[in-house]
């Protein structure tokens, strides 16, 4: 077995961030299922949420190629 | 995927000793091109960038007409977009108008440099090298912070920035440090990470379905070249959601732009 442990880390990384996005997208699925004219307006707010969400898995991937 | 690919899927898939070399940071590392100096692929695609977009708005307004044409409809429609959903919902009805300049460019610029990685023959996203970015985020973090100290001085907008309101106490002496590193230093480096992570990492995994479907697909056994079929069809697939990616970046880019500079204008309630 060859690699960087880095990568692992990486991969493990994902975990918290992939939780947390599909918790935001459930959320606003059953926030529009509930409410279906709200959607413009929670379809800005999930996605600025997930972009917050997905930010801590993109740092480490910039971290994992260059530590 | 880029030029110095073509040479990669080769060797992979004759390669010397029958080793496959997976792509990593260093595929991401063109050579100068011949005769040009130290010129490399992304610059001349950030500076064609600038020509479609400029030959793009300059055309699509042209011949601006009452009932508009195909042309004049497409750049309506991104700049309406621009302007109603981003900066007017986010930076308000009073200052937005002077910020649609800048918000329309960076998204139009961000726009194109994406999706160059999908284009066939360009095929590389010139935010996957992090010093195309840098000066991004440094302009929307001066701008922003101007904003700011324009609308409430500049002791008012450390205030504004780092002291919520109606908050005392002893807690502050927490809060302050916090806000401070959160709205000041951090945001510029989220900004810069955010898109190169998604550029970078994108492109990698395009990289990595095409050059591992090719070196299985050439191995010369029958079982390995079921499973090379199957990665240039992961591989397309990946395409589709990295289109998806390549515009929700530059849409978030622009809306967290904005967002902060609307935070930063903002009266205190």
């Amino acid at each position: 077995m060859e690699g960087s442990l880095n990568l692992v880390g990486l991969g493990l990384a994902a975990i918290g961030p992939g939780v947390g996005i599909g918790l935001i997208f459930a959320a606003f699925i059953s926030g529009v299922a509930r409410q279906p004219e709200a959607r413009g307006n929670l379809q800005s707010i999930a996605i600025l949420g997930f972009v917050l969400a997905e930010a801590l898995f993109i740092i480490t991937v910039a971290l994992a190629f260059v530590l | 995927m880029s030029a110095t690919l073509i040479p990669a899927i080769i060797s992979a898939a004759e390669g010397g000793d029958g080793e496959f070399v997976p792509p990593g940071p260093s595929s991401f590392d063109l050579p100068p091109i011949d005769g040009l100096g130290d010129v490399t692929k992304p610059m001349l695609l950030v500076v064609l960038s600038a020509i479609i977009i400029i030959g793009f708005t300059v055309l699509s307004s042209r011949k601006a007409a009452v009932v508009p044409g195909r042309l004049q409809f497409a750049g309506e429609a991104v700049y309406g977009f621009v302007r109603n959903s981003l900066a007017r919902d986010n930076i308000g009805a009073e200052h937005y108008m002077k910020f649609v300049p800048y918000l329309f460019s960076l998204f139009l610029f961000i726009l194109v440099n994406n999706y160059y990685g999908v284009i066939p023959f360009l095929q590389f996203p010139s935010f996957s090298r992090i010093g195309f970015i840098v000066p991004l985020a440094l302009i929307t973090w001066l701008l922003y912070i101007g904003a700011g100290v324009y609308a409430h001085g500049p002791v008012g907008y450390l205030k504004h920035a780092t002291m919520p309101g109606g908050i005392t106490g002893p807690i502050l002496l927490l809060l302050v440090p916090l806000e401070f590193i959160s709205n000041i230093l951090v945001r510029p480096f989220t900004l810069t990470l955010r898109l190169f992570g998604n550029m970078f990492a994108g492109h990698l995994l395009l990289i990595l379905f095409a050059t591992g479907g090719a070196a299985l697909l050439t191995s010369g056994n029958i079982g390995y070249g079921v499973v090379g079929v199957l990665s240039f069809g992961l591989g397309i697939a990946v395409s589709f959601l990295e289109m998806l990616v390549m515009f929700l970046q530059a849409y978030v880019f622009t809306l967290l732009a904005s967002m902060y500079i609307g935070e930063a204008l903002a009266d205190e309630h």
